[in-house]
């Protein structure tokens, strides 16, 4: 149960995931409340990714619990998971070598009320409407990451996994990216951030959940994020 | 040294390549899309195609079932069959090696081959022209079902391509050819957008083979003997190319007539000279891209 005790929108409980052969999660377990933005923090290899993707039933085998709105996710395809309201941006992007930036951002279907049309979305995002019929990987790394994001907005979930949004991008563009999702929150998105950037995580989230060796060692609010700068370093090894 | 050519011999050599081309296109395409979709070498294709023709000269002399109808129904029910394949054959070896499934597929076309001769044996047999006739355009005569063959053959390669790159369905196949886990992720039902892919493409091997019935002997063996020249215009087009695919076929097809003009003897031989040619010079095929399913 969350801190101040609202029920959870996603409750994870003693999730094992693997990746290939290997075990990677280890009984994580944290859970996420309507409208917050949570970040998953941890060294690389720690198990963050492979949460994200276990949410999402992207991984070779998961065991434990995925309650997401009540409804349990454990045994669901991943098609079944999206369906329920979860969208999932994932690390490397995936922009779609073969398809245009309008296909790109099209790509995914409505499926829930909220889900933005071509004119909202070109609306939002004025730069990919001039770069519509290019291949979407001839973006620049900053318009790929908006592409992606763009895109999960179609299917109108309105729970957010973002996996390292900051990557590998400018400094100019992390920001354009942080103000994205701080837009994303102010209009009521919940959002499950994996960040390696702190200080990007600390600018948009509201709590942060510390994985090491797939299990969570430690939560933290946005303040003892902020004011526990020894704490934080060790956990990440920085 | 050219002396025995004539119009008429050049342009009959030239309709038989366009005939074969149309076939070879029609069946590379098929594979091209199930490859590109699956990493399937559905090494099935050919006995498919033959199932066609067959269900096609079973309608006609068990139920009377008209060559026209049959053009529906005998595709429907080679792509039933294809849905059978995919889910209990193919699904359960889709996180496997790629060899399983060339593996498996060649299984399953040994299995039908091997039905259909016990039951009809292994001489062909015939199906009677639906389009009898043809037109004399003065340097030769042109049989009315042979021209058939060869729209309707452009027509679905067409069709099925403008399907693929204008379609919102076909955004679907495309971008799962590349990343089907993001798909899924979209809400979309990458599983049966696979196995409807699968029963298309062996619709496609069907509808071939109902073309092609009347044409050439219905045998439990025709499947096969096409299926090597198949799997070499798709080497040759690239991998998982559908309009790679569609060119080599029509290109390789009269190719191969052309040589016959020139040098009988290597007409059975020049495809596969080409195809070792592309191997070494362009081992990812003539068509392919870095993304390779356009």
């Amino acid at each position: 149960m969350s801190r101040d005790g609202a029920a959870p929108i996603l409750a994870v409980t003693d999730l094992e995931g693997w990746y290939g052969d290997s075990k990677a999660l280890h009984g994580m377990a944290f859970d996420v409340r309507a409208g917050e933005v949570v970040t998953l923090v941890g060294r690389n290899g720690a198990g963050k990714t492979t949460t994200l993707r276990a949410i999402m039933g992207i991984v070779a085998k998961r065991m434990g619990s995925v309650r997401f709105n009540g409804q349990e996710l454990i045994g669901r395809r991943t098609y079944e998971i999206a369906r329920q309201g979860i969208a999932y941006c994932p690390e490397e992007r995936a922009i779609f070598s073969r398809l245009s930036v309008r296909e790109n951002l099209l790509l995914p279907p409505i499926l829930r009320p909220g889900g933005l049309d071509e004119a909202a979305l070109f609306a939002a995002f004025p730069n990919l409407k001039s770069r519509a019929e290019s291949t979407g990987t001839k973006l620049s790394g900053g318009e790929q990451q908006m592409l992606a994001i763009a895109r999960i907005l179609r299917t109108g979930s309105r729970f957010l996994l973002l996996d390292e949004p900051s990557e590998g991008l400018a400094p100019v563009i992390v920001k354009e990216i942080r103000d994205l999702i701080l837009s994303l929150k102010g209009q009521g998105y919940t959002i499950l951030l994996v960040e390696q950037n702190l200080n990007f995580a600390r600018a948009v989230a509201d709590r942060h959940i510390v994985v090491e060796h797939g299990r969570v060692v430690d939560r933290l609010t946005a303040a003892e994020f902020s004011t526990g700068a020894g704490r934080v370093a060790s956990y990440l090894g920085v | 040294m050219f002396d025995h050519l004539s119009i008429q011999l050049i342009a009959g050599q030239l309709l038989i390549g366009l005939i074969n081309g149309s076939f070879y296109a029609m069946l590379s395409m098929g594979l091209a899309i199930i490859f590109g979709l699956m990493n399937v070498v559905n090494f099935a294709h050919g006995a498919q195609y033959m199932l066609g023709a067959f269900a096609a000269l079973l309608l006609l002399n068990g139920l009377g079932v008209s060559y026209w109808a049959a053009l529906v129904i005998a595709p429907v029910l080679v792509a039933l069959i294809g849905l059978a394949i995919e889910r209990i054959v193919l699904r359960p070896l889709a996180d496997l090696d790629h060899l399983y499934g060339l593996l498996a597929t060649y299984s399953v076309a040994l299995i039908a081959e091997g039905v259909v001769r016990q039951r009809y044996g292994s001489s062909g047999l015939p199906y009677p022209n639906p389009l009898p006739g043809g037109i004399n355009l003065g340097f030769m005569f042109l049989p009315w079902y042979r021209l058939w063959v060869v729209v309707l053959s452009l027509v679905v390669c067409l069709a099925t391509w403008l399907l693929i790159e204008r379609t919102r369905l076909g955004s679907y196949l495309r971008a799962a050819t590349e990343k089907p886990q993001i798909v899924e992720s979209f809400g979309i039902n990458v599983p049966r957008l696979i196995a409807l892919t699968y029963a298309f493409g062996a619709g496609l091997a069907g509808l071939g083979g109902v073309l092609a019935a009347p044409i050439y002997q219905v045998s439990p063996y025709m499947g096969s003997s096409i299926m090597i020249v198949i799997f070499a215009v798709v080497v040759i087009g690239g991998m998982g190319s559908i309009i790679g695919a569609i060119l080599t076929g029509y290109l390789l097809g009269l190719m191969e007539a052309v040589t016959k003009l020139f040098y009988p003897e290597g007409a059975n031989l020049v495809i596969f000279v080409i195809m070792i040619i592309v191997l070494i010079a362009r081992p990812d095929g003539i068509f392919s891209r870095a993304e390779s399913t356009r």
